[in-house]
C-alpha cells in the first residue's frame, strides 16, 4: 500500500525497496511533526485531553442510558463496553497512523500534491505523515481504559487464544479501517470533497460499533457485513467470544473472517490509491 | 530548427515526442458540459548534454511548466518517449528524485511551518546526504545565498526572495545532476535576481549541473544560457543558440542616419523602407539577415549623408515576434473537441 500508484517499480524487489522507503519516510516526517507538537507542551496537553474527553462524552452517554436500563438489545454494560472499546481502539490506532489523509482533497486541489511528488519516498507514506495528530492519542487512551474496565468485568474465561483473539481483532479492525482512510483519500483524488462520505464511513461506523448488532434494523446490520464489511472490526469476533448468536444466523466460521476480510479491502485500498496517484493532473499554475 | 545534442551518445535529457493531453469538463449551455481536449504538450523533442544550460521559454499557457512536471515525474506523459539519465520519470519517479533538483518559483517544496534549518535537516534524511557532503553543500549555499540570518526563521514568515533563496538551496544539498527553475527569478528585485543567476552559474561552472531554467526575464537566459528552446502552444518553435533567433525570427535590424538637411522620406533603397522621420534623422528598418553595407552605400550616393547608427533588434522583441507568429495558425487546432486529436 506505500507504493506510488500507476507508477509501477520493478517488480517484487522494487515492492519491498518502495516499502522499505515508505516506512523510513513515514518515520522521519512523524517524528518531525512530533518534536514541532511538543515544543508547545501546554498546547499538545490541552489538545489531547480535549480528544480524550470528547471521546469519553460518548461513553458517558452510554451510561447514563444504563443508569435506566440493565441491558441495551440484550447487552450488559460491560459487554457494551468491550464493543465500544474494541471499534473505538481499531478507530483511534487508524485515525493516529492515517488520519491526516484526508486533507489530500486540498492539496489535489491547489496542486501542492506535486511538492511531495518531488521527493524521493512514496507519496503515500507522505501524506500518511502529513500533519501527524499525537493528539490522537486521546481516543486510543480513552478506548483503552473502557476496554480494560470491560474485561475485568466481562464474564469471559481468558485463557492465551481468547487474549490473542482480542489482539488479532485490534490489529484487523486497524486495518479495515486503515482501508477505508485510504479508499476514502483514493477518491479525493476525483472529488476533492469525498472526505466527508469517509468521514462518514470511519467516524460515523464508529458510532455504529460502539453499540450491539441487535439494537440496529437487519438491513443496516446486513449492510456493515457484507458491503463496507465494518461488522468485522469488532462485532462478529465479539459476538462469539461473549457467546452470542449472530443477528443474522451467518455460519460460525464467518466470525473468523476478519483477517481476510481485512487484507482485501488493504489490496482494494491499495489499488485505488494506486489508480487516483495516477490520474493526479497537477494545476495549471 | 538546429539540434544541437542530436550527436551525444547518451544525453542526459532525452525527450522525443513528447505529449501531454489535458482532459477538460467546459460548460457549453446551460445544463450541457462537453469534454475538450487541451493539448497542454504536443509533441516536443530534444535531448541535452551533460553540464548543459538551457532556456526554455514561451508565452504563458505554452506548455513549459507542464513539461518540466513531466520531466520529474509529477506528471505522466500521455505519449512519447522520456528519459533522464537513462531513468522514465513516471516509472521509477523515487529513483530518479535523488537525481534531480526541483525549484518551482510559484511554490516552495520546503516545509511551510518548519524553520530553513529544520526543512534543511529533513531534506538530509530524507535524501540520505552522507554527512561531510551535506554540510560542505549547505555552507556553501548559506554563503552564496546569503541564508545565515534565515535558517531559524519557519518558512512561511519568509518574504518571497528570501523564501526562493531557500528553496534553490533545498534542491541543491543532494548534489543533484540536473536541476529544473520554473520561474526562479519571478517577483524577485534586481538584487535577488542578479545573486540568484550569479549561483546557478557558479553551480554550473563548478558542478557541471545540468540545468533547464524557465523564465519570462530574457535577462536571465541572456546571462546564463547559451542555448535556448522556444516553445508556443506545446510545440518547439525553435532550439538553438540564442544568436541564432535572430535569424529564426526574422528580426529587423534598425539604420539611423542623420542627414545634412530635413527631406522627405528616404525612398528606393531595395530592401528598406523609412519607418520615421524627425528632423534630419530617419530610421530605416530592414531584415536582420540582410547585410547593412550594400544600404549605406545605396543612401550614401543619394542622399547628402552626415552620420549614421546601426541598432540589433533586442532578444525581447524578437521573442514576441516568435511568439506572434507562433499564435497564428495553430489557435484554431489547439482546442480539439472530444474525438479528434486524440493523444498517441
Ligand atoms: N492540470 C491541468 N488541467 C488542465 N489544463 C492544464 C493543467 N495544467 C496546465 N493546463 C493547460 O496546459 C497549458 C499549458 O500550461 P503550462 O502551465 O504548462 O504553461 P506555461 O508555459 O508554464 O505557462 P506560464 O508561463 O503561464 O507559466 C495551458 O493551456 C493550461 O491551461
Ligand atoms: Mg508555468
Amino acid at each position: 500500500m506505500a507504493d506510488d500508484g500507476g507508477r509501477p517499480a520493478a517488480g517484487r524487489d522494487g515492492w519491498r525497496a518502495a516499502a522499505a522507503q515508505g516506512l523510513y519516510a513515514y518515520g522521519l516526517i512523524v517524528r518531525m511533526w512530533v518534536r514541532s507538537t511538543l515544543a508547545y507542551r501546554a498546547s499538545f496537553v490541552m489538545m489531547a485531553v480535549g480528544n480524550f474527553a470528547a471521546c469519553a462524552l460518548d461513553f458517558v452517554a452510554i451510561l447514563l442510558m444504563f443508569s435506566r436500563i440493565d441491558a441495551l438489545g440484550g447487552f450488559s454494560l460491560p459487554e457494551v463496553a468491550f464493543l465500544y472499546g474494541t471499534s473505538g481502539l481499531s478507530l483511534g490506532l487508524a485515525d493516529l497512523l492515517l488520519g491526516s489523509m484526508d486533507r489530500l482533497g486540498r492539496r489535489v486541489r491547489d496542486g501542492t500534491l506535486d511538492v511531495l511528488l518531488l521527493r524521493p519516498a512514496p507519496v503515500f507514506a507522505q501524506v500518511a505523515a502529513d500533519r501527524f495528530a499525537l493528539r490522537r492519542l486521546g481516543r486510543i487512551s480513552q478506548a483503552l481504559l473502557v476496554l480494560g474496565w470491560s474485561v475485568t468485568r466481562l464474564e469471559v474465561d481468558w485463557t492465551v487464544g481468547r487474549v490473542l483473539l482480542v489482539v488479532l481483532m485490534a490489529v484487523c479492525g486497524t486495518a479495515i479501517f486503515g482501508a477505508v482512510f485510504t479508499t476514502g483519500a483514493a477518491f479525493q483524488f476525483w472529488a476533492q470533497d469525498a472526505a466527508e462520505v469517509q468521514n462518514s464511513f470511519t467516524y460515523g461506523g464508529n458510532a455504529l460499533l460502539q453499540y450491539p448488532p441487535t439494537v440496529f434494523a437487519k438491513d443496516l446490520v446486513r449492510g456493515v457485513t457484507f458491503v463496507v464489511p465494518l461488522a468485522f472490526v469488532n462485532w462478529l469476533p465479539a459476538l462469539r467470544l461473549l457467546g452470542r448468536p449472530d443477528p443474522l444466523g451467518l455460519p460460525g466460521w464467518v466470525d473468523f473472517l476478519g483477517p481476510a476480510v481485512a487484507a482485501l479491502m488493504c489490496a482494494g485500498a491499495a489499488l485505488a490509491w494506486r489508480y487516483g496517484l495516477r490520474g493526479y493532473r497537477s494545476t495549471g499554475s | 530548427m538546429t539540434d544541437p545534442a542530436g550527436t551525444d551518445p547518451e544525453p542526459l535529457i532525452d525527450v522525443r515526442g513528447l505529449e501531454k493531453v489535458f482532459t477538460v469538463r467546459r460548460k457549453a449551455g446551460r445544463l450541457r458540459r462537453v469534454r475538450e481536449e487541451v493539448r497542454a504538450v504536443d509533441g516536443i523533442t530534444f535531448q541535452v548534454p551533460r553540464g548543459e544550460m538551457v532556456g526554455y521559454i514561451g508565452p504563458n499557457g505554452a506548455g513549459k511548466s507542464t513539461t518540466i512536471k513531466m520531466l520529474t515525474g509529477i506528471l505522466v506523459p500521455s505519449g512519447g518517449r522520456l528519459r533522464i539519465a537513462g531513468i522514465d520519470p513516471a516509472r521509477e519517479r523515487t529513483r530518479l528524485a535523488r537525481r534531480i533538483g526541483v525549484v518551482f518559483g510559484q511554490r516552495t517544496t520546503l516545509w511551510w511551518d518548519l524553520p530553513l534549518a529544520d526543512s534543511y535537516e529533513l531534506v538530509r534524511r530524507m535524501y540520505r546526504i552522507p554527512d561531510a557532503v551535506y554540510r560542505a553543500n549547505l555552507a556553501r549555499c548559506v554563503e552564496l545565498l546569503d541564508l545565515a540570518p534565515l535558517l531559524a526563521v519557519p518558512v512561511r514568515q519568509l518574504s518571497l526572495g528570501q523564501r526562493m533563496r531557500g528553496d534553490i538551496a533545498a534542491a541543491l544539498l543532494h548534489d543533484p545532476e540536473v536541476l529544473y527553475l520554473d520561474e526562479p527569478t519571478i517577483g524577485l528585485d534586481v538584487i535577488s535576481k542578479a545573486k540568484v543567476r550569479e549561483f546557478v552559474r557558479e553551480v554550473n561552472a563548478e558542478r557541471g549541473t545540468t540545468v533547464l531554467l524557465t523564465t519570462h526575464d530574457l535577462t536571465d537566459i541572456e546571462q546564463l544560457c547559451r542555448r535556448v528552446m522556444v516553445i508556443d502552444h506545446g510545440r518547439l518553435v525553435y532550439d538553438g543558440a540564442l544568436d541564432g533567433l535572430r535569424a529564426a525570427a526574422d528580426g529587423e535590424r534598425t539604420l539611423v542616419v542623420d542627414l545634412e538637411r530635413e527631406l522627405p522620406p528616404i525612398d528606393g533603397v531595395p530592401g528598406a523602407r523609412t519607418v520615421r522621420v524627425e528632423g534630419p534623422r530617419q530610421w530605416l528598418v530592414f531584415p536582420a539577415a540582410q547585410s547593412a553595407a550594400p544600404l549605406v552605400t545605396a543612401v550614401a550616393e543619394r542622399y547628402p549623408l552626415v552620420d549614421l547608427s546601426l541598432r540589433e533588434p533586442d532578444v525581447e522583441s524578437l521573442i514576441a515576434e516568435l511568439y506572434a507568429r507562433g499564435a497564428t495558425g495553430t489557435e484554431p487546432g489547439r482546442r480539439t473537441p472530444d474525438g479528434q486529436g486524440a493523444p498517441a
